[in-house]
């Protein structure tokens, strides 16, 4: 099955026929890392908040996340189909898992990383803590956020094609589909595809975070 | 195999069940038995580890020390993030042909960013005023690069060695999708045979290996950081597991 075939490595004309077929991966892929990347980030926010009003809570719920981000990925969804089957729920329960630790640890590092000074200033300004922490923490922190945001997309979009193996995986599609039946061109079509998702994600992450913190530009 | 839809009546896997199949005696002889799946994991992924490191940390503490190729180091862990594993796998097929081979050149591939980075940034970040008076001292570049720039970049070369290590047992489990063994092999088969109780057995025991190697590895750092180097308040670093996501901030 895997001997040395002299297919090439593109066969455009199956590309043409099928762009239906990518499209829609595509479009999967992306819905998976945005539902994934959105939950994830919906989720830090509301225990990074709940860590900044009661700290000790700080420690173990980072160690949780730690824990979760452990478990390889494949093990993970394996372990979760017997309980919520060959589904999407499956695939974002394990895709959000991943990207809790990422998320988290980088919003506590922006908050942290608030100057005591612009702090005391706020508060001496009358701010109540929850007015200080969304008018002035979080908008700080941004910089810090968006590097987790890219970080936990990028990751999210190569684990999305793992997906594929428990029957969801968008692009990964093409990457299982391609390898059992020993056709380069949807092994490449998919890798490529991923890889270029995951940059332009990147890149457009890149952009709207200079234009929400001009003041943290990168040389 | 996996990749096809595998829908249908699942079979429900209980605590009884999988302890049931860790007591089966069968699952621990032979080329199929716990033994040496396990070992055929940890094979894997230690070699893939050994060669990323002999390759990527004198590489990475060269381009530190000369202060050149900052941007080549630092972009490889962005990039290198962005190529699923599974995609370089199943492109190594048809390069390397099917088993370890296309296993290793993923899981090296995997292993190298991480690596990469932590040892560039460890040494460029050593304090200038210390090289500066190990060169006062006579001290030729070399001497500069291993005996005082590389044991003050331990901690976060290790960190970096650390995140990798975790990442390639992870992935290793991917390995058993182009026949190269190791205990994904469990989830790969279960999945064929739609054997639940398999998977997840198999499952759990790359997350106890996963996490006993992580709790290995921290024991190790503690270790081999230089005493004076420890408990300092900017090695918070060394303690996280996904360091890059600070280094990305």
């Amino acid at each position: 099955m895997f001997a040395v075939s002299q297919q090439p490595w593109v066969k455009w004309d199956w590309v043409r026929q099928h762009l239906g077929l990518v499209r829609h991966e595509l479009w999967e892929h992306v819905l998976l890392t945005v539902l994934a990347v959105g939950i994830g980030m919906a989720i830090a926010l509301v225990l990074g908040g709940l860590c900044r009003a009661w700290r000790p809570l700080t420690a173990p719920v980072l160690a949780v996340c730690g824990a979760l981000y452990a478990v390889p990925s494949l093990a993970l969804f394996a372990m979760l189909v017997p309980v919520t089957g060959f589904t999407t729920t499956t695939a974002e329960i394990g895709l959000v898992g991943y990207t809790l630790l990422i998320l988290l640890r980088n919003l506590l590092v922006g908050l942290d990383a608030v100057p005591a000074e612009v702090r005391d200033a706020a508060t001496g300004m009358g701010f109540s803590r929850l007015r200080l922490l969304l008018r002035v923490e979080l908008p700080l922190a941004l910089p810090a956020i968006f590097a987790g945001l890219r970080v936990a997309t990028v990751t999210t979009i190569g684990l999305v094609t793992v997906t594929s193996l428990i029957g969801q995986g968008g692009l990964g599609y093409f990457l299982i589909d391609g390898f059992q039946r020993d056709f380069r061109t949807e092994v490449v079509l998919g890798s490529v595809l991923a890889v270029a998702l995951a940059v332009v994600a990147d890149l457009a992450f890149a952009g709207v975070q200079r234009r929400l913190t001009p003041w943290s530009a990168k040389p | 195999m996996v990749g096809q839809a595998l829908t249908g009546t699942l079979a429900s896997v209980s605590v009884t069940s999988v302890a049931r199949w860790f007591a089966d005696g069968s699952h621990w002889h032979g080329v199929d038995g716990l033994p040496h799946r396990l070992s055929e994991h940890v094979a894997l992924s230690a070699i893939a580890l050994a060669i990323a490191c002999l390759v990527t940390v004198p590489v990475g503490a060269i381009l530190g020390h000369l202060g050149r190729g900052g941007l080549f180091a630092l972009n490889v862990a962005n990039v290198g993030r962005a190529i699923p594993s599974l995609a370089i796998l199943v492109v190594a097929v048809p390069l390397v042909g099917i088993g370890a081979r296309p296993a290793y050149v993923a899981l090296i591939a995997l292993a190298i960013p991480p690596i990469l980075t932590n040892t560039y940034v460890a040494v460029r970040e050593v304090d200038r005023e210390v090289t500066d008076a190990a060169r006062g001292m006579g001290m030729t570049g070399m001497q500069i690069l291993t005996r005082v720039e590389l044991p003050l970049a331990v901690p976060l070369i290790l960190a970096g060695i650390r995140t990798s290590t975790f990442q390639v047992i992870a992935t290793a489990t991917l390995a058993a999708e182009v026949a190269a063994g190791g205990l994904g092999r469990y989830i790969v088969d279960g999945f064929a045979v739609r054997d639940e109780t398999e998977v997840f057995a198999g499952a759990l025991v790359v997350v106890v290996l996963a996490l006993a190697v992580e709790a290995l590895m921290a024991g190790v750092q503690r270790l081999l950081v230089p005493a004076a180097l420890r408990h300092h308040p900017d090695h918070h670093l060394e303690d996280s597991p996904n360091e890059t996501v600070h280094l990305a901030a």
